[in-house]
This record gives structure tokens, C-alpha cells and sequence, in this order.
């Protein structure tokens, strides 16, 4: 019991991970029908640059965790504005070799700089040592990630059910071509919501930080159980990006628990979820069938 | 108020409106009837700037906007009723409602919206797709109202609704018009047409072939039928 129990909270401290990274994800491409493949590098970016602060600079982990997503946000919507916004009008191929070329760039100019090797980022204080839960202890650092996401994950969810704000944002990624027809301005909004995922992604290396290996190749990593989050919940649902980050999070961890004599299953399960709910449902848990113009 | 001249619209090669021109004054409610394929929603759709590979003028009052994209024509008093009624599946009534700002001088409240469509305010809090076809239609016609649009684009409101719920369309439309509001609406229904419009514009393969008022339609009606193949 002790044990399903760890799983369990370890499953969701992953899931948190996919979630926040997985929900820029799903905002970036309802608004811009754009598909990020340089997500991963700015999850790494904004690892590395909370590294960076603390080791050059002695920035503390609490304020990297409020300069990075800003930094990057800033940075993702200078990208927007100069490049990503080109990708509207082409074909979806330049999507893919303009953002993993993006990717590339970002990797090894990191690479370049700092070599491939880990960095060690030292959990702050205030959230060293476990909490204790009865039947087992945990690390503080998770328990905070876990609690930290669910409440970004909320506000999220918040600002886009209830305001102004989110309905535009709704309005315009559920049918893009209607909405200016309404006195909408769509693409006054598509930077900042671009700039807004970026953010989320460089919040998400932030927390990683202390428990992750930080080097220019942890984002490449992840992605790739990101993007199949992303397709298991549906692209460009808000909530099916949520529900599916910490879905697979569980999944996950129960798989390496309970799975462990079968590797070839327990490596792979992602992946044969994701093949199992696109039989099932082509357009995702959540996801939507396009609708016309 | 709106006056198009020599538009001419393609579809990547093919051209679906050649040198179109034609007016409705503040007030009017005008139809534009015409087979499948003769252009109609086409026209409808450079009106509103949702058409893109087009060529020739847009005034709207005196003001050529054929250059401004849709959300600033939409912010001039234009109103857009889809053929598909445009309901939001991811907004609720009120939300669908409530989505385009206020434009014009004499916009409805919400308050009116729901109390001339008690349908309407019963579902208020459901996603707006959860409606009926009919009242998805009262829906889209509400949402350009409570926007205060000056001139509404219609494209066949009355497709697809029994004849009661055309009837109430056709009493919204004449009450609208009651209150200034111009109309330009793609029809099939000339019985509904003559009954709600002022004049009519026949359009045929991406031509305006005729220019009939309602004795006219009335009095070729058979005809005309004959060649919609309705």
C-alpha cells in the first residue's frame, strides 16, 4: 500500500511536468495552429537559465522562478513576432523544420557553452527535507511542485472559463477563420497566448531544476512523451492536456512499479496508450474534429 | 450603405463572381437569390472580408473597406449570420451572445435577447452547440442584434427550419428593419424572400443576371422556381 501510494505521488509529480508543458503546448497551437516543436528546448532553457542565475549571478531558485518564465515569455514572443507568425500561411512542413530547427539551435548553442554534462541545482531550503504523510514520507521539493502546478493549472483553467479574456481565446481557437467576423481581433492576442505557453515551458525547467539532471539535452528528452500527451488528451484542449499530463504521469510510474519484469512493455506504455486512445478516439480523449470556416 | 462595384472573387483558379455591382441604401432588406454555386455566400463573404482573392470595391457608408480585415469591418456595423449559424461549441448561450462588442447606436441588451427568445435563456448556461438547429438560428440572429450590426449578412437563415421557426425569423428580420437595421440575405425561399425583402438581385454564374422587386419575383414565381430547382 505504502509503496502504490509513492508510486502514485511520483506519478504525479511527472504528470505535473507533462501537464504545464503540455498545456503551453495546447494554447500555442488553438491559437496559432502552430505545433512547437522547440517546447522541449525552452523547458531546457529555462532550466539552464535558473542555473545560470544561481551559479554566475547567485540569483535564488524563488526569483528565477518568476525571471525565467518572464525572461522567456518575452523571448517567445519576440519569435512570434519575427518568425512564427510566417508559419501561418505555409504549408505545416515549414511548421516542423523551422521550430525542430529552432530546437537544434538553441541545444547546441547551449552545448557550446556549457558542454553536455550535468549540472547539479540545489534544492532551496525552505523545501529541503520530507513531509510526512503517515504511511510514508516525501520530498518537500515534489510535494510543492505537485501543489504549485495543480494551482497554476487552476488559474489557468479559471482565467479561461471566466473571463473576457478566455473567451476570446476560446472563441478563437475553437474556429479561427469565424471569429474576426465578430469584431475580434485574433491576432492581437496570438503573440501574447504564444508568449504565454513559451512561459509555461520555461516555469516547467524552473521547478526541474533541483530534481532533474539540468544539461542542454533535458528537454529533447521529454518532449517526446509530451507531444504523445498531447495527442492522447486531444490537440489544443486546454483540459484533455491537463487530464492527460497527469494521467500519463500515473501511467507511467505504475508501469515501472508493476511492469518492471516486462521492460518492453514498461518503456513503451506511453506509446501503446497513445496507439490504443487514437484507435479508439482519432481526435483524443478531448479533442474536437475540426470544425469549418 | 453598401455599394460593391466590378467585384470579382476566385476560388484559387476559378472565378466564382465576375464584376459584380450592386447597392442596398440604409433600411433596405435585399435578397440574392441564385442556384447552388452562383456566388451568393461568395458575396456575402467579400462583404464581410472573409474571402480572400478578390478584386474590386467595398464601400460602406461612402467608405471604402474593401482593404480592412473582418474584425474592423465587423466594428463598422457589420453582422455576420453564417450559413452554419456559427455556434460556438466551446462558449456557452451567453458567452456566444456576448462575444462581439458593442458597435452600433442602438445594440439590444442581453436582457431583450432573453426575453424575446425565452429558448434562448432557458439554455443560457449550456454549450450553445447543445441547441436546436432552429434555435442556433435564433442565436446567430440575436448575436449580431446585441451587437447593435447595422447591416446584417445573412446567409440562408431560414435553411433547414420548419415553417414556424421561418416565420419568426421573418418577424425578427421585418422587426429589425422596423428599427433601421439594413438586411442583405442569401435566399432560396421566395416566399420568405418576398416576404421580408424590399428587392432581390438574381445571380448567376458569378453574374448579377437580374434586378427584380417583389411583384416582379411574385409574378414569375414559377418560373424562377423552375430554375432555382427548387
Amino acid at each position: 500500500m505504502t509503496g502504490f501510494l509513492q508510486n502514485t505521488f511520483n506519478g504525479l509529480v511527472s504528470g505535473a511536468f507533462y501537464a504545464l508543458l503540455a498545456l503551453g503546448l495546447a494554447v500555442i497551437f488553438g491559437m496559432l495552429r502552430v505545433v512547437n516543436f522547440a517546447h522541449g528546448a525552452f523547458y531546457m532553457l529555462g532550466a539552464f537559465g535558473a542555473y545560470v542565475l544561481l551559479t554566475e549571478a547567485g540569483v535564488p531558485f524563488w526569483a528565477a522562478l518568476v525571471i525565467m518564465p518572464l525572461g522567456l515569455g518575452l523571448l517567445g514572443m519576440a519569435l512570434e513576432r519575427a518568425i512564427i507568425h510566417r508559419l501561418t500561411r505555409l504549408d505545416p512542413l515549414y511548421n516542423f523544420l523551422l521550430t525542430f530547427g529552432l530546437t537544434l539551435i538553441l541545444q547546441d548553442l547551449v552545448k557550446s557553452r556549457y558542454g553536455v554534462q550535468s549540472s547539479p541545482y540545489a534544492t532551496p531550503s525552505a523545501l529541503s527535507g520530507s513531509v510526512d504523510f503517515g504511511l510514508f514520507d516525501f520530498p518537500t521539493y515534489r510535494v510543492f511542485i505537485l501543489g504549485f502546478t495543480v494551482l497554476l493549472c487552476v488559474a489557468v483553467w479559471w482565467v479561461l472559463s471566466r473571463t473576457r479574456i478566455g473567451m476570446v481565446v476560446r472563441a478563437a481557437t475553437e474556429r479561427p477563420e469565424l471569429t474576426p467576423a465578430f469584431g475580434i481581433d485574433v491576432g492581437r492576442w496570438v503573440t501574447p497566448v504564444f508568449g504565454f505557453g513559451i512561459g509555461l515551458a520555461g516555469l516547467a525547467g524552473v521547478l526541474a531544476a533541483p530534481m532533474r539532471a539540468v544539461n542542454p539535452l533535458m528537454g529533447a528528452d521529454l518532449i517526446i512523451v509530451v507531444f504523445a500527451v498531447v495527442v492522447i488528451g486531444g490537440l489544443g484542449s486546454i483540459f484533455g492536456s491537463v487530464a492527460a499530463g497527469f494521467g500519463i504521469g500515473l501511467v507511467q510510474a505504475w508501469g515501472e512499479a508493476y511492469l518492471s519484469d516486462f521492460p518492453i512493455v514498461s518503456q513503451t506504455i506511453v506509446f501503446i496508450v497513445m496507439a490504443v486512445v487514437l484507435l479508439w478516439r482519432p481526435a483524443g480523449l478531448f479533442g474536437r474534429e475540426e470544425a469549418p470556416a | 450603405m453598401l455599394r460593391i462595384e466590378n467585384l470579382s472573387a476566385w476560388y484559387g483558379e476559378a472565378q466564382v463572381l465576375r464584376d459584380v455591382s450592386l447597392e442596398v441604401a440604409a433600411g433596405e432588406v435585399v435578397t440574392l437569390v441564385g442556384r447552388n454555386g452562383a456566388g451568393k455566400s461568395t458575396l456575402l463573404r467579400c462583404v464581410m472580408g472573409l474571402h480572400s482573392g478578390q478584386r474590386g470595391t467595398v464601400e460602406l457608408d461612402g467608405r471604402d473597406v474593401g482593404r480592412l480585415p473582418a474584425h474592423k469591418r465587423a466594428r463598422l456595423g457589420l453582422g455576420w449570420v453564417p450559413d452554419d449559424r456559427g455556434a460556438y461549441a466551446t462558449l456557452s448561450v451567453t458567452e456566444n451572445l456576448i462575444l462581439p462588442p458593442r458597435v452600433g447606436p442602438d445594440p439590444w441588451s442581453l436582457e431583450r435577447v432573453y426575453e424575446a427568445f425565452p429558448a434562448l435563456y432557458q439554455r443560457r448556461d449550456s454549450a450553445a452547440t447543445m441547441l436546436s438547429g432552429g434555435e442556433q438560428q435564433m442565436l446567430a440572429l440575436a448575436r449580431v442584434l446585441r451587437m447593435g450590426a447595422r447591416l446584417l449578412l445573412c446567409d440562408e437563415p431560414t435553411e433547414g427550419l420548419s415553417p414556424l421557426l421561418v416565420q419568426q425569423v421573418g418577424e425578427l428580420l421585418r422587426e429589425a428593419k422596423r428599427h433601421g437595421v439594413t438586411v442583405l440575405l442569401v435566399e432560396q425561399n421566395l416566399h420568405f424572400a418576398t416576404g421580408v425583402a424590399d428587392r432581390h438581385y438574381l445571380l448567376a454564374e458569378g453574374r448579377i443576371a437580374e434586378a427584380m422587386d417583389n411583384s416582379e419575383v411574385r409574378s414569375r414565381e414559377r418560373e424562377l422556381l423552375a430554375y432555382l430547382g427548387i
